[in-house]
């Protein structure tokens, strides 16, 4: 492919300056990257607070903000959305620097039908809205949803462990997320040659033979050429021209999010992270900056321009989802920092920049501004970092000294923690399974302790006045085994169905044609599953049975050693479980082969799990919210955070490489006098 | 022995039953089991005891900190948050060398941090020959060492223990005889005393007052403990810790008499104005 060449003209200016390689040639923008961008050790001197500009126009949206916080959204519009289906919208024209709003106003939702009808015309009763009838007639009658696809081919067996909540959160009415476009490469190559190189990606299959991936694979593509000609037509009628690669940091930072604005505007996944943009769009900067176009304060007016355009993405949820994920996060995540490959940091000016935006937009949980942590960081971002975290509270931390070897040095964060090369990866989301309650089916050979009902797959009823361990994880074992086939099973068919009904083609567009899928499974529960096995193990349990004779609550005596507390004997039961979940889990082919992962980290959905579970034999009594994610029991990390982070740190990450998490809240005076 | 000291500083700890334990029935005596000297043994026998431990403070000396709650206080202070520590018998024996490996996980994160160890209570030298040996075995380590103590019984620590203590955070919980015995039924001369040789020694202090509205916070009183603050020639800084009435439960608990009901804790203006009587002698407050 010699498309640079043919665009040499514009793309010579778009290019000038910049360090040859072979991201000139084909699709690599880590390679640009790496070639030219200029890593930055000093301090946070240079910095610009807000211009009046800015500040003028985050004060045009408050009012609105107020507006959309009493009423729970501000306004619906009924047009399904897509990338070129609503005329642009602007806060303020003449204010805006980076321009593109998901609808034709701010604030403004709009409905993604693909995903499933039900989703859509619940939100809008829930806010009153009447379904627009020509709207639902379509996507009731003519055209079938992600969601309808679901559940034509759900068994029987998926069907009651979603309803008994073994198995929740899972993404078969709504989009799934999770997937990150490498939204640079709409900045440095232009759309014209991304259209070329899919095009050039699909001619390469012309003379494969016609099998279902094939003929997948193809109609795909060609999926993502039409979304990256409507890009280009979305961009232009907000004037501009983006079929050429970005000339100007102004209109790197534009085009970029031009990138994102499409996919968001497609689709409505559970997160739409951003990326790792900052220290790309440096590269632009530096070079108009070192070429006197630009100003230090220009540039921080960019970066808080299109900060502020992901503060205010929003999308149209039910109540329930709200319910399931603490609000309606958009887990626009932007990973900052972290270091090269080759020992030199990744940290640039536009790292500071992006973290001054909570300065002169103030604190604000989106965009998720994610800082990849490591000791050999420079000092003055070290010292940066935290004064923002001490200021605002805004800023999340994750390892890179974790990530890198696994994921490189350009790897991203999909909603929370899960990290992926950016272009090259992306992840079918599993939600969780709940493995306390796993661990419940296991005493009581299957049934639900709630309902009563058989889910899992009958065992004997469990003999014996006193739980016995090994007896427990004989059965654990067969129900573990039991949860992993049906799990895997389900997120087969919602994967399938959502890339046939509500296909990413935009951010799919900005990914490499083949790239790594994984499946992201995940487990929720996991301390009490933890700290019941060591009740078991290490005092005495006396099952209680009700009237159906399902045990329903637990007479423990004695003491027993809590997770969290850096105490092996129960640190290892749980990352017994956590490397046992996955060993299982690994048996069952997945959809598109993707790579089998598991995530310990749900932050929000925990309290939903916790109170569709009854009592657990550590003494959580039923209904009670689980601990988040990784976290140690609610009280029962009794000898401090280092204790607790020191048994977190012994659940392998391998075994659950797409992520682990840790919540932990201080009060500032905890902190120090 | 993460299982056996499980519960934290906040929680009532207490092994056999209230005073019974130390050999009487009154919890705000002091029994012989109490101060028995511990002997002089090897780490696997030399046994303390132990209320509970915390590891990633940030409140008790620089940087993150392992802190070990020692069993046993000569002191009864009214407005004790940890009653449940006053009779050393009522902690859990563990030997040095259980303790130090439990400590050893830790060292990383302690040092990178450039916090280290702090042994706290009670008073940790009612236990000293312990005390004396986990700041042996925490220096071996590199770890930072502090003792929290209120300085009854600083002469059970020679000039050369003393090496091992790295910072002394000295509690002082009234300027006069006469407070001093009202708020702790122990007189005041022996934490003079400690004091003195610690500024003559030049050890690195940092000097703490509990500030209890109606009990330490007259301004005489305040005037006499920024005064003997001020004699520490190698003062670093001063905590004025406002009251709270989390330790209350524990005193309910145990059936003692409360004499602190009702009493609020300090406002902004009453702790700022206890701050500046320290700040005018030119102290570093925080």
């Amino acid at each position: 492919m010699d498309v640079a060449v043919k665009n040499e003209s514009a793309v010579g200016n778009a290019w000038r300056g910049f360090i040859a390689g072979p991201w000139e040639k084909e699709v690599d923008v880590r390679d640009f990257i790496q070639r030219n961008y200029l890593p930055y050790e000093g301090d946070d001197g240079f910095l610009c607070g807000a211009s009046d500009r800015i500040k003028k126009l985050w004060e045009r949206l408050q009012p609105l903000l107020a507006e959309e916080r009493d009423k729970g959204v501000l306004d619906i519009s009924q047009v399904p959305s897509d990338i070129t289906s609503h005329p642009p919208g602007y806060i303020d024209k003449d204010l805006e620097l980076i321009v593109g709003l998901q609808t034709d106003a701010p604030l403004k939702r709009a409905i993604m039908p693909n995903g499933g009808w039900k989703m859509v015309e619940t939100s809008l009763k829930a806010y009153g809205y009447k379904p627009d009838p020509r709207v639902a007639e379509i996507f009731t009658k003519y055209r079938k949803t992600h969601n309808d696809g679901v559940f034509d081919a759900y068994t029987p067996s998926i069907l009651k462990c979603r309803k008994s909540g073994i198995v929740t959160g899972l993404p078969d009415a709504y989009g799934r997320g999770r997937i990150i476009g490498d939204y640079r490469r709409v900045a440095l190559y232009g759309v014209d040659f991304l259209i070329e190189a899919k095009k050039q990606e699909k001619a390469e299959l012309d003379s494969s033979h016609s099998t279902e991936d094939v003929i997948r694979t193809r109609e795909e593509l060609a999926e993502q050429i039409r979304s990256l000609k409507q890009l280009k037509e979305m961009a232009s009628s907000y004037g501009w021209d983006i079929s050429q690669a970005a000339t100007s940091a102004h209109e790197a930072v534009q085009w970029t999010y031009f990138g994102y604005l499409a996919a968001v505007k497609q689709q409505n996944g559970a997160a739409m992270s951003v990326g790792r943009v900052s220290s790309f769009l440096d590269i632009y900067i530096e070079r108009d900056l070192h070429d006197g176009k630009i100003t230090e304060q220009f540039a921080q007016e960019l970066i808080d321009d299109f900060v502020m355009k992901l503060r205010i993405v929003r999308f149209l949820r039910t109540p329930e989802y709200n319910e399931l994920f603490s609000g309606d996060p958009v887990w626009a995540t932007e990973s900052i920092g972290g270091m090269a490959e080759d020992g030199r940091t990744l940290v640039t000016k536009t790292s500071f920049r992006m973290l001054n935006t909570l300065y002169n937009l103030g604190p604000a949980p989106e965009p998720n501004l994610t800082v990849f942590w490591t000791p050999a960081l420079p000092m003055g971002f070290k010292r940066f970092s935290a004064k923002v975290s001490i200021d605002t509270s805004s800023i999340q931390y994750e390892s890179d000294e974790l990530m890198r070897p696994l994921w490189g040095d350009d790897c991203a964060i999909a909603c929370c923690v899960s990290a992926m090369r950016v272009g090259k990866q992306m992840q079918f989301f599993g939600a969780r399974v709940n493995l306390a309650k796993t661990l419940l089916y296991a005493i009581n050979g299957g049934r639900d302790e709630i309902s009563g009902d058989q889910i899992g797959p009958i065992l004997p009823p469990y003999e014996g006045e006193y739980l016995d361990y090994y007896t427990v994880m004989k059965r654990l074992d067969i129900m573990l085994d039991w949860l992993a086939s049906t799990y895997v099973n389900a997120l087969n068919i919602i994967h399938y169905m959502h890339d046939k009904y509500c296909y990413e083609a935009i951010e799919m567009a900005l990914h490499d044609r083949d790239i790594l899928r994984t499946m992201a499974c995940g487990i929720a529960g996991l301390s009490h599953a933890a700290d019941s096995l060591s009740a078991i193990k290490y005092a005495k349990v006396k099952p209680i049975r009700d009237e159906r004779g399902v045990v329903t609550e637990y007479a423990t005596t004695g003491d027993f050693p809590c997770y969290g507390n850096n105490d092996d004997r129960v640190d290892d039961i749980a990352a017994w479980l956590v490397s046992t979940m996955m060993e299982k889990i690994r048996k069952y082919p997945t959809y598109r082969n993707s790579l089998h992962t598991q995530s310990v980290l749900t932050i929000t959905s925990n309290v939903v799990y916790g109170k569709k579970t009854g009592s657990t034999p550590d003494g959580r009594k039923k209904g009670e919210a689980f601990a988040p994610g990784a976290n140690p029991s609610n009280n029962r990390d009794t000898h401090g955070a280092l204790a607790a982070m020191m048994s977190v740190a012994k659940i392998p990450y391998e075994d659950a490489a797409d992520g682990i998490s840790l919540t932990l809240s201080f009060s500032p005076s905890a902190l120090g006098h | 022995m993460a299982n056996r000291l499980s519960g934290n500083r906040y929680e009532l700890k207490l092994l056999g039953s209230g005073a019974a334990a130390a050999g009487g029935p009154d919890h705000f005596a002091i029994y012989a089991a109490d101060l028995e000297d511990i002997a002089e043994n090897d780490d696997q026998s030399l046994i303390g005891y132990i209320h509970s431990y915390e590891m990633g403070s940030a409140v008790d000396g620089p940087g993150i900190r392992a802190v070990v709650f020692l069993s046993g206080c000569l002191l009864r202070c009214q407005y004790c948050h940890n009653p449940d520590t006053w009779h050393k018998m009522q902690g859990t024996p563990t030997t040095a060398a259980e303790l130090m490996s439990e400590v050893k996980k830790y060292v990383r994160p302690l040092t990178l941090s450039k916090g280290g160890i702090t042994l706290s209570g009670g008073e940790p030298l009612v236990q000293h020959r312990f005390a004396k040996r986990i700041f042996r075995r925490s220096k071996e380590l590199g770890l930072h060492t502090a003792l929290d103590t209120c300085g009854r019984l600083g002469e059970k620590l020679s000039d050369e223990d003393l090496n091992d203590v790295d910072l002394n955070i000295l509690d002082i919980k009234a300027g006069d005889e006469e407070t001093y015995f009202r708020v702790t039924r122990q007189p005041l001369q022996p934490t003079l005393d400690y004091a003195k040789r610690l500024s003559e020694l030049k050890r690195p202090t940092w000097v703490r007052f509990v500030l209890v509205p109606g009990l330490t916070d007259a301004w005489d009183n305040v005037e006499r403990v920024a005064d003997i603050a001020a004699s520490i020639q190698s003062l670093e800084r001063v905590e004025v810790l406002r009251f709270h009435q989390m330790g209350r439960p524990k005193w309910e608990k145990l059936g003692l008499a409360y004499t602190l009901e009702g009493v609020p804790p300090p406002d902004n203006e009453l702790t700022e104005r206890v701050r500046n009587q320290f700040r005018t002698r030119g102290l570093t407050v925080v």
